[in-house]
């Protein structure tokens, strides 16, 4: 008896083993992962979309619209990555053109006008890097966002849901309360492209994911975001409602608090926590 | 075999420490022309690379400029350590070479006899990289332009965020891009003078969020790096691409200004808007 129990701890601690940066990356990346389009279908009982950005677009990389989380009106902004091959396209993946990011503020400028909280889904790989992007000011767009969404006086809650990759996540991320699902990742490079420059070699990508702290925990450490949202066990792909529903219940809590505050109340604390960033020099 | 034996080869010193190559139009030129130029291609007109300690001379008032939060440095927070080693070896290594603290100089001066905030970013310094203590210091400097009713005039030359600061790096560029917004909202001017090279999170933060943006010839200025796009679209990008020209062409950019004449457009401008 006593020969069979110490055979059998071993096995059994192995599935437990931890996971890594780079585990987290995966089912970050997770196609069966839910995205935009099932959280709002999950958590909103009616949501209507808004198209455009006034200027040349309508960039369904990002998708914006106002909805109804229980009894609260929110206006939703997020990244689109799509579920079929044809949503991928159409989405250009969740890369993000600069016509995204101005239909971003064009809404959030109407939802400020109402006092309307925002409510936004970060899961994207980054801004889209091509050559249309550019020539139509990738780098302002997303300049223009984070000036634009430190001040914009209404309540705006972040929730990073999958990739949150780099400057063309941050676009849509600066907010009062950031939530993060566990298995999320939120990196000022891919893991990729970190790899290729700082070792030369791609495929040191798990030590790169290590190394710049990517995970939910380690952010929520290093004072980047506020809370980690639980999935469920396996991660969110294994059921997309009570992963929802998670995210619905400390989105409702956020909003809760925020609306109590005073406008300049709010901006003040929003900024002193931008502020509080990276500042080690006192 | 003595003629072989005695035949040394002749001592010819590397090409790159007697000859400055203009990076745009290849074109070769004895390191004292070069400089003699003020490092300006003296045949295509490529305004080439200055410290941040060259530039100042060049712009503030000869003796006012007063540097500001030298103590505000790197930090390592992570850790860092890559395939060549841990990252506070390496900054620590240019903080001795380069004799600045991070990438970004910044100090209080006069223009052309207008009061204002400077900071001048450094390519030597880690690529210009946008770390927390760069951060910093374009926070505290908004902050203290705002309090002393200064113009704010910052010069970028960056790769980027500096990822060995993991995510605080990509925060930085919410931070300068909040306190930015705030002295904008306070009335005061910020013009933002984007040098070769100004990329990444640098462009994408507050190089591109000036009253005006302004630049010199044939300066380099995107977001994604040409490689980068070029895997993305599987084309060949036109040599002209992500240049000062293209930007202006497309409406990023208010000015390509000499580097001649940048002190007195930068004065000129303070003075229309009554600083």
């Amino acid at each position: 008896m006593a020969t069979k129990k110490t055979a059998a701890k071993p096995a059994a601690k192995k599935p437990a083993a931890k996971k890594t940066a780079m585990d987290c990356v995966k089912l970050a990346r997770d196609p069966k992962r839910p995205h935009l389009k099932d959280f709002i279908s999950l958590i909103c009982s009616d949501f209507e979309e808004l198209h455009g950005d006034r200027l040349v677009n309508d960039d369904r990389g990002l998708i914006g619209g106002f909805g109804t989380i229980d009894s609260e009106k929110v206006l939703i902004l997020g990244h689109h990555k799509g579920a079929t091959v044809e949503e991928n396209m159409e989405a250009n993946f969740g890369m993000v053109n600069p016509d995204g990011y101005r239909k971003a503020m064009r809404l959030a400028t109407l939802a400020e006008k109402f006092r309307v909280p925002i409510v936004t889904f970060v899961d994207t790989p980054g801004a889209y890097p091509g050559d249309t992007a550019e020539a139509r000011g990738q780098a302002e767009a997303i300049a223009k966002s984070l000036e634009f969404f430190s001040m914009l006086k209404t309540p705006i809650v972040v929730v990073v849901t999958g990739e949150g990759g780099s400057g063309g996540a941050l676009a849509i991320a600066v907010g009062d309360t950031v939530l993060m699902l566990e298995n999320a990742v939120y990196s000022v490079i891919s893991p990729e492209g970190c790899a290729g420059i700082l070792w030369r070699d791609g495929s040191k990508a798990p030590e790169a994911a290590e190394a710049l702290k990517i995970t939910a925990p380690d952010l929520l450490k290093l004072g980047a975001i506020d809370e980690v949202v639980k999935e469920p066990a396996g991660g969110a792909q294994k059921n997309h409602a009570s992963t929802a529903a998670n995210v619905k219940k400390a989105v409702l809590k956020a909003l809760k608090s925020l609306k109590a505050l005073s406008t300049d109340e709010l901006l003040d604390r929003r900024y002193a926590k931008l502020r509080a960033m990276g500042n080690f020099y006192k | 075999m003595g003629w072989y034996e005695k035949t040394e080869k002749p001592k010819i010193p590397p090409a790159k420490a007697l000859w400055a190559i203009c990076p745009k139009c290849k074109s070769h030129f004895e390191k004292s022309v070069w400089k003699a130029n003020n490092c300006i291609c003296p045949k295509c007109n490529y305004h080439g690379r200055l410290s941040a300690r060259e530039r100042i001379a060049q712009v503030a008032d000869e003796g006012t400029f007063t540097e500001v939060f030298r103590a505000v440095s790197y930090s390592d927070h992570l850790k860092f350590h890559d395939a060549t080693g841990p990252y506070k070896e390496k900054v620590e290594a240019t903080i001795a070479k380069s004799g600045e603290t991070e990438s970004i100089v910044m100090g209080t001066c006069d223009i052309g006899g207008h009061k204002a905030m400077l900071g001048v970013m450094d390519f030597a310094f880690m690529g210009g990289s946008l770390g927390t203590g760069t951060g910093e210091r374009i926070a505290r400097a908004c902050e203290q332009a705002i309090a002393e009713r200064r113009p704010l005039i910052l010069f970028s030359a960056s790769g980027g965020a500096r990822m060995h600061e993991g995510i605080l790096s990509l925060m930085q560029m919410a931070k300068t891009s909040a306190a930015i917004g705030r002295l904008k909202d306070a009335g005061l001017p910020y013009i933002s003078v984007l040098t070769d090279p100004t990329t990444g999170g640098v462009s994408a933060s507050y190089a591109m969020l000036g009253d005006i943006n302004i630049t010199e010839p044939k300066a380099l200025i995107g977001f994604a790096g040409r490689r980068v796009i070029e895997n993305t679209i599987h084309q060949k990008l036109p040599d002209d691409f992500q240049s000062a020209e293209y930007l202006e062409k497309h409406g990023f950019i208010d000015k390509i200004v000499e580097r001649k004449d940048l002190k007195a457009f930068i004065a000129k401008m303070l003075n229309y808007w009554g600083f």
